[in-house]
Protein backbone atom coordinates (compact mmCIF):
# COMPACT_ATOMS: atom_id res chain seq x y z
CA UNK A 1 0.00 0.00 0.00
CA UNK A 2 2.90 2.55 1.14
CA UNK A 3 4.97 1.59 -1.88
CA UNK A 4 2.16 2.11 -4.44
CA UNK A 5 1.35 5.31 -3.17
CA UNK A 6 4.63 6.31 -2.98
CA UNK A 7 5.38 4.99 -6.57
CA UNK A 8 2.05 6.31 -8.02
CA UNK A 9 3.19 10.12 -6.78
CA UNK A 10 6.55 9.94 -7.99
CA UNK A 11 4.85 8.83 -11.70
CA UNK A 12 2.35 11.85 -11.16
CA UNK A 13 4.75 14.69 -10.30
CA UNK A 14 6.81 13.26 -13.76
CA UNK A 15 4.06 12.62 -15.86
CA UNK A 16 2.28 16.08 -15.20
CA UNK A 17 5.84 18.05 -15.19
CA UNK A 18 6.12 16.43 -18.76
CA UNK A 19 2.91 17.55 -19.66
CA UNK A 20 3.29 21.02 -18.46
CA UNK A 21 6.60 21.58 -19.87
CA UNK A 22 5.28 19.99 -23.48
CA UNK A 23 2.01 22.73 -23.11
CA UNK A 24 4.63 25.42 -21.90
CA UNK A 25 6.46 24.92 -24.94
CA UNK A 26 3.64 24.46 -27.74
CA UNK A 27 1.97 27.52 -25.96
CA UNK A 28 5.32 29.59 -26.26
CA UNK A 29 5.91 28.83 -30.05
CA UNK A 30 2.46 29.56 -30.72
CA UNK A 31 2.84 32.88 -29.23
CA UNK A 32 5.86 33.60 -30.75
CA UNK A 33 4.43 32.46 -34.24
CA UNK A 34 1.91 35.06 -34.06
CA UNK A 35 4.59 38.00 -32.78
CA UNK A 36 6.16 37.35 -35.75
CA UNK A 37 3.71 38.64 -38.07
CA UNK A 38 2.82 41.30 -36.01
CA UNK A 39 6.33 42.76 -34.38
CA UNK A 40 8.28 42.00 -36.94
CA UNK A 41 10.85 44.82 -36.09
CA UNK A 42 11.34 43.04 -32.81
CA UNK A 43 13.06 40.44 -35.04
CA UNK A 44 14.92 42.75 -37.06
CA UNK A 45 16.31 46.16 -36.70
CA UNK A 46 17.60 49.19 -38.58
CA UNK A 47 20.76 48.38 -37.17
CA UNK A 48 21.07 44.59 -37.58
CA UNK A 49 23.79 43.27 -39.56
CA UNK A 50 22.65 41.15 -42.07
CA UNK A 51 24.37 38.62 -44.68
CA UNK A 52 22.89 37.21 -48.18
CA UNK A 53 20.67 38.41 -50.70
CA UNK A 54 18.69 41.25 -49.17
CA UNK A 55 15.22 40.32 -51.39
CA UNK A 56 15.57 36.43 -50.01
CA UNK A 57 12.31 35.58 -48.02
CA UNK A 58 13.52 33.29 -45.11
CA UNK A 59 14.73 35.08 -42.30
CA UNK A 60 17.22 33.50 -39.79
CA UNK A 61 17.53 35.33 -36.56
CA UNK A 62 20.15 34.52 -34.64
CA UNK A 63 20.52 36.39 -30.89
CA UNK A 64 24.49 35.47 -30.42
CA UNK A 65 26.88 36.23 -27.45
CA UNK A 66 30.55 36.57 -29.20
CA UNK A 67 31.69 35.02 -25.72
CA UNK A 68 29.23 31.73 -26.14
CA UNK A 69 31.25 28.43 -27.33
CA UNK A 70 27.76 26.95 -28.74
CA UNK A 71 27.26 30.15 -30.94
CA UNK A 72 31.00 29.84 -32.45
CA UNK A 73 29.82 25.83 -33.21
CA UNK A 74 27.32 27.05 -34.98
CA UNK A 75 28.74 29.52 -37.40
CA UNK A 76 29.63 27.26 -39.82
CA UNK A 77 26.94 25.26 -39.34
CA UNK A 78 24.24 28.54 -40.87
CA UNK A 79 26.83 29.26 -43.21
CA UNK A 80 26.52 25.60 -44.78
CA UNK A 81 22.74 26.13 -44.53
CA UNK A 82 23.04 29.67 -46.54
CA UNK A 83 25.27 27.74 -49.37
CA UNK A 84 22.53 25.59 -49.70
CA UNK A 85 19.86 27.78 -50.41
CA UNK A 86 21.52 30.35 -51.60
CA UNK A 87 19.54 33.96 -52.22
CA UNK A 88 16.77 32.17 -50.37
CA UNK A 89 18.05 33.01 -46.85
CA UNK A 90 19.40 36.39 -45.17
CA UNK A 91 21.32 36.03 -41.60
CA UNK A 92 20.41 38.78 -39.00
CA UNK A 93 22.52 38.41 -36.23
CA UNK A 94 21.00 40.45 -33.14
CA UNK A 95 23.59 40.92 -29.81
CA UNK A 96 22.62 39.05 -26.63
CA UNK A 97 26.05 39.35 -24.53
CA UNK A 98 25.03 37.45 -21.49
CA UNK A 99 28.60 36.27 -19.91
CA UNK A 100 30.29 38.75 -18.18
CA UNK A 101 31.97 41.39 -19.85
CA UNK A 102 31.24 40.07 -23.22
CA UNK A 103 29.30 43.46 -24.17
CA UNK A 104 32.94 44.69 -24.79
CA UNK A 105 33.14 42.17 -27.85
CA UNK A 106 30.17 43.35 -29.21
CA UNK A 107 31.04 47.44 -29.09
CA UNK A 108 34.39 45.81 -30.97
CA UNK A 109 32.00 44.31 -33.14
CA UNK A 110 29.66 47.19 -34.03
CA UNK A 111 32.85 49.44 -34.22
CA UNK A 112 34.23 46.95 -36.75
CA UNK A 113 30.92 47.33 -38.63
CA UNK A 114 31.16 51.12 -39.03
CA UNK A 115 34.40 50.42 -40.61
CA UNK A 116 32.64 47.60 -42.90
CA UNK A 117 34.42 44.52 -41.32
CA UNK A 118 31.63 43.28 -38.89
CA UNK A 119 31.41 40.00 -40.15
CA UNK A 120 35.42 39.01 -40.55
CA UNK A 121 35.41 40.52 -37.19
CA UNK A 122 32.77 38.19 -35.83
CA UNK A 123 34.76 35.49 -37.76
CA UNK A 124 37.94 36.41 -36.18
CA UNK A 125 36.00 35.97 -32.42
CA UNK A 126 34.32 32.75 -33.14
CA UNK A 127 37.52 31.05 -34.15
CA UNK A 128 39.76 32.52 -31.80
CA UNK A 129 37.37 32.37 -29.11
CA UNK A 130 40.13 30.66 -26.67
CA UNK A 131 42.55 33.46 -27.06
CA UNK A 132 40.06 36.04 -25.31
CA UNK A 133 37.59 33.81 -22.70
CA UNK A 134 38.63 31.52 -20.20
CA UNK A 135 36.20 29.75 -17.98
CA UNK A 136 33.23 31.97 -19.20
CA UNK A 137 34.90 35.54 -18.37
CA UNK A 138 35.90 37.74 -21.38
CA UNK A 139 39.38 39.42 -21.73
CA UNK A 140 38.48 42.46 -24.16
CA UNK A 141 42.00 43.58 -23.84
CA UNK A 142 43.17 40.47 -25.66
CA UNK A 143 40.76 41.09 -28.63
CA UNK A 144 43.36 43.46 -29.39
CA UNK A 145 46.43 41.64 -30.92
CA UNK A 146 43.82 39.56 -33.37
CA UNK A 147 42.20 42.63 -34.93
CA UNK A 148 44.69 43.45 -37.64
CA UNK A 149 43.93 40.24 -39.23
CA UNK A 150 40.74 40.68 -39.75
CA UNK A 151 42.10 44.35 -41.62
CA UNK A 152 40.70 46.94 -38.90
CA UNK A 153 41.98 50.30 -38.29
CA UNK A 154 42.86 50.03 -34.58
CA UNK A 155 42.83 53.64 -34.05
CA UNK A 156 39.47 54.52 -35.70
CA UNK A 157 38.26 51.50 -34.10
CA UNK A 158 39.08 52.79 -30.19
CA UNK A 159 37.15 56.00 -31.16
CA UNK A 160 34.46 54.35 -32.62
CA UNK A 161 33.64 52.17 -29.49
CA UNK A 162 32.74 54.96 -27.19
CA UNK A 163 30.04 55.43 -29.79
CA UNK A 164 26.85 56.06 -27.58
CA UNK A 165 24.96 54.83 -30.49
CA UNK A 166 26.49 51.38 -29.81
CA UNK A 167 25.54 51.27 -26.52
CA UNK A 168 21.99 52.03 -27.82
CA UNK A 169 21.74 49.29 -30.05
CA UNK A 170 23.12 46.42 -27.20
CA UNK A 171 20.87 47.62 -25.25
CA UNK A 172 17.80 47.64 -27.77
CA UNK A 173 19.02 43.94 -29.16
CA UNK A 174 18.92 42.78 -25.18
CA UNK A 175 15.31 44.67 -24.45
CA UNK A 176 14.10 42.27 -28.14
CA UNK A 177 15.88 39.36 -26.38
CA UNK A 178 13.66 39.46 -23.04
CA UNK A 179 10.75 40.68 -25.23
CA UNK A 180 11.56 37.20 -27.40
CA UNK A 181 12.12 35.01 -24.69
CA UNK A 182 16.07 34.48 -25.43
CA UNK A 183 17.60 33.64 -22.07
CA UNK A 184 20.43 31.20 -23.66
CA UNK A 185 22.67 31.32 -26.79
CA UNK A 186 22.38 31.25 -29.45
CA UNK A 187 18.39 32.00 -30.27
CA UNK A 188 17.71 30.95 -32.95
CA UNK A 189 14.36 32.35 -34.89
CA UNK A 190 13.65 31.26 -38.45
CA UNK A 191 11.09 33.84 -39.81
CA UNK A 192 10.28 34.45 -35.97
CA UNK A 193 9.75 30.86 -34.83
CA UNK A 194 11.59 29.84 -32.35
CA UNK A 195 14.12 26.77 -32.52
CA UNK A 196 12.10 24.53 -30.20
CA UNK A 197 14.08 21.54 -29.60
CA UNK A 198 17.60 23.45 -29.96
CA UNK A 199 19.77 21.28 -31.98
CA UNK A 200 21.33 21.55 -35.27
CA UNK A 201 18.96 19.15 -36.80
CA UNK A 202 16.04 20.80 -35.31
CA UNK A 203 17.43 23.96 -37.24
CA UNK A 204 17.81 22.37 -40.35
CA UNK A 205 14.37 21.20 -40.39
CA UNK A 206 13.35 24.21 -39.15
CA UNK A 207 15.17 26.16 -42.25
CA UNK A 208 13.88 23.39 -44.57
CA UNK A 209 10.05 23.97 -43.76
CA UNK A 210 10.38 27.62 -44.20
CA UNK A 211 12.10 27.43 -47.23
CA UNK A 212 9.62 25.09 -48.71
CA UNK A 213 6.68 27.79 -47.48
CA UNK A 214 7.78 30.73 -48.89
CA UNK A 215 9.60 29.17 -52.27
CA UNK A 216 6.52 26.57 -53.10
CA UNK A 217 7.95 25.48 -56.37
CA UNK B 1 7.23 1.90 21.70
CA UNK B 2 4.65 -0.85 20.14
CA UNK B 3 1.81 2.29 19.42
CA UNK B 4 4.70 3.20 16.92
CA UNK B 5 5.22 -0.09 15.85
CA UNK B 6 2.10 0.35 14.05
CA UNK B 7 3.65 2.84 11.52
CA UNK B 8 6.38 0.32 10.42
CA UNK B 9 2.98 -1.86 8.59
CA UNK B 10 1.82 -1.26 5.21
CA UNK B 11 -1.16 0.79 6.13
CA UNK B 12 -0.82 4.15 6.23
CA UNK B 13 -1.17 5.92 9.82
CA UNK B 14 -1.27 9.33 10.69
CA UNK B 15 2.56 9.85 11.32
CA UNK B 16 3.29 8.29 8.05
CA UNK B 17 0.45 10.49 5.93
CA UNK B 18 2.06 13.50 7.97
CA UNK B 19 5.57 12.68 6.44
CA UNK B 20 4.10 11.95 2.89
CA UNK B 21 2.59 15.43 2.83
CA UNK B 22 6.15 16.76 3.75
CA UNK B 23 7.70 14.45 1.13
CA UNK B 24 5.38 15.73 -1.33
CA UNK B 25 5.69 19.22 -0.71
CA UNK B 26 9.25 18.58 -1.52
CA UNK B 27 9.11 16.66 -4.40
CA UNK B 28 6.38 19.24 -5.74
CA UNK B 29 8.65 21.92 -5.12
CA UNK B 30 11.67 20.65 -6.44
CA UNK B 31 9.65 19.94 -10.04
CA UNK B 32 8.51 23.79 -9.71
CA UNK B 33 12.03 25.01 -9.62
CA UNK B 34 12.85 22.68 -12.12
CA UNK B 35 10.17 23.53 -14.52
CA UNK B 36 11.07 27.27 -13.78
CA UNK B 37 15.04 26.44 -14.62
CA UNK B 38 14.75 24.11 -17.54
CA UNK B 39 11.09 25.21 -19.23
CA UNK B 40 10.89 28.29 -18.73
CA UNK B 41 14.58 29.28 -18.96
CA UNK B 42 14.54 31.17 -15.87
CA UNK B 43 18.10 31.68 -14.39
CA UNK B 44 18.38 30.41 -10.83
CA UNK B 45 20.24 33.23 -8.32
CA UNK B 46 22.43 32.88 -5.83
CA UNK B 47 19.94 32.73 -3.10
CA UNK B 48 17.53 30.42 -5.09
CA UNK B 49 20.13 27.88 -5.50
CA UNK B 50 21.00 27.99 -1.23
CA UNK B 51 17.19 26.81 -1.18
CA UNK B 52 17.61 24.62 -3.96
CA UNK B 53 20.65 22.87 -1.63
CA UNK B 54 18.27 22.71 1.29
CA UNK B 55 15.18 21.36 -0.46
CA UNK B 56 16.48 19.09 -3.02
CA UNK B 57 17.77 16.75 -0.90
CA UNK B 58 14.83 16.22 1.53
CA UNK B 59 12.76 14.74 -1.76
CA UNK B 60 15.81 12.16 -0.82
CA UNK B 61 15.39 11.80 2.63
CA UNK B 62 11.85 11.69 3.61
CA UNK B 63 10.92 9.20 0.84
CA UNK B 64 13.93 7.24 2.46
CA UNK B 65 11.75 7.77 6.18
CA UNK B 66 8.59 6.45 4.34
CA UNK B 67 9.73 2.84 3.24
CA UNK B 68 9.62 1.61 5.97
CA UNK B 69 8.40 4.32 8.00
CA UNK B 70 11.69 5.90 9.98
CA UNK B 71 11.39 8.53 12.04
CA UNK B 72 14.59 9.11 11.92
CA UNK B 73 14.06 11.17 8.40
CA UNK B 74 12.73 13.92 10.48
CA UNK B 75 16.02 14.55 12.65
CA UNK B 76 17.62 14.24 9.29
CA UNK B 77 15.00 16.86 7.44
CA UNK B 78 14.09 19.13 9.74
CA UNK B 79 17.70 21.42 9.90
CA UNK B 80 17.68 21.60 6.07
CA UNK B 81 14.40 22.84 6.02
CA UNK B 82 15.00 25.29 9.13
CA UNK B 83 17.75 26.52 7.20
CA UNK B 84 15.94 26.39 3.70
CA UNK B 85 13.27 28.64 5.77
CA UNK B 86 15.96 31.51 6.68
CA UNK B 87 17.18 31.61 2.90
CA UNK B 88 14.01 32.03 1.67
CA UNK B 89 12.40 34.73 4.06
CA UNK B 90 15.91 36.52 3.56
CA UNK B 91 15.19 36.51 -0.35
CA UNK B 92 11.83 37.70 0.13
CA UNK B 93 13.05 40.47 2.42
CA UNK B 94 15.58 41.33 -0.39
CA UNK B 95 12.96 40.64 -3.01
CA UNK B 96 10.54 43.07 -1.21
CA UNK B 97 13.17 45.62 -0.98
CA UNK B 98 13.46 45.56 3.12
CA UNK B 99 16.46 44.35 3.01
CA UNK B 100 18.79 46.74 0.34
CA UNK B 101 20.25 44.70 -2.59
CA UNK B 102 23.89 45.96 -1.97
CA UNK B 103 24.25 44.20 1.02
CA UNK B 104 23.52 40.99 -1.35
CA UNK B 105 26.27 38.11 -2.25
CA UNK B 106 24.67 38.03 -5.78
CA UNK B 107 25.35 41.53 -7.17
CA UNK B 108 27.20 39.61 -10.35
CA UNK B 109 25.13 36.81 -12.34
CA UNK B 110 21.29 37.03 -11.86
CA UNK B 111 20.22 39.45 -9.53
CA UNK B 112 18.36 38.01 -6.65
CA UNK B 113 16.02 41.02 -7.50
CA UNK B 114 14.85 39.80 -10.53
CA UNK B 115 10.76 39.42 -11.46
CA UNK B 116 9.99 36.27 -13.29
CA UNK B 117 6.24 35.70 -12.16
CA UNK B 118 4.04 37.45 -10.20
CA UNK B 119 0.53 35.96 -9.76
CA UNK B 120 -2.12 37.97 -7.89
CA UNK B 121 0.29 40.33 -7.62
CA UNK B 122 1.99 38.88 -4.10
CA UNK B 123 2.37 35.58 -5.13
CA UNK B 124 6.45 35.69 -6.45
CA UNK B 125 9.03 32.57 -6.14
CA UNK B 126 10.77 33.94 -2.85
CA UNK B 127 7.19 33.81 -1.95
CA UNK B 128 6.41 30.38 -3.22
CA UNK B 129 9.67 29.21 -1.22
CA UNK B 130 8.90 30.22 1.52
CA UNK B 131 5.05 28.77 1.96
CA UNK B 132 6.94 25.43 1.01
CA UNK B 133 9.69 25.87 3.59
CA UNK B 134 7.01 26.67 5.99
CA UNK B 135 4.93 24.08 5.20
CA UNK B 136 7.75 21.59 5.52
CA UNK B 137 9.19 22.83 8.90
CA UNK B 138 5.72 22.61 10.29
CA UNK B 139 4.84 19.51 9.58
CA UNK B 140 8.45 18.13 10.46
CA UNK B 141 8.10 19.68 13.73
CA UNK B 142 4.45 18.11 14.25
CA UNK B 143 5.86 14.68 13.68
CA UNK B 144 9.21 15.56 16.39
CA UNK B 145 6.64 16.72 18.87
CA UNK B 146 4.25 13.28 18.08
CA UNK B 147 7.34 11.05 18.87
CA UNK B 148 7.89 12.91 22.50
CA UNK B 149 4.79 13.53 24.00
Amino acid sequence: MKRLIVAVSCVVVVAGFLFAANWFKGRRAERLGFLAQEYASTFVRPHSPTLGAKDAKVFIVEFTDPACETCAVFSPIVKRFMATYPEKIQLVVRYAPFHEGSSGAVRVLEAAKMQGRFWETLELLYSNQHVWTQHHQVFVDRIWQLLPQAGVDLKRLEMDMADPRIAAVIEQDLADAQTLGVRKTPGFFVNGKPLEPFGERPLAALIEAEVRAQYPD
Amino acid sequence: MTVRESSRGDKPDLDWMLLFAAWMIALLATAGSLFFSYVMEFAPCVLCWYQRICLFPLVVILARGLLPFDRGAVRYGLPLAILGWLVAVYHSLVYTGVVPESLLPCSRGVSCMEEYISLFGWLSIPVLSVLAFTTLVAILLTLQRRASP
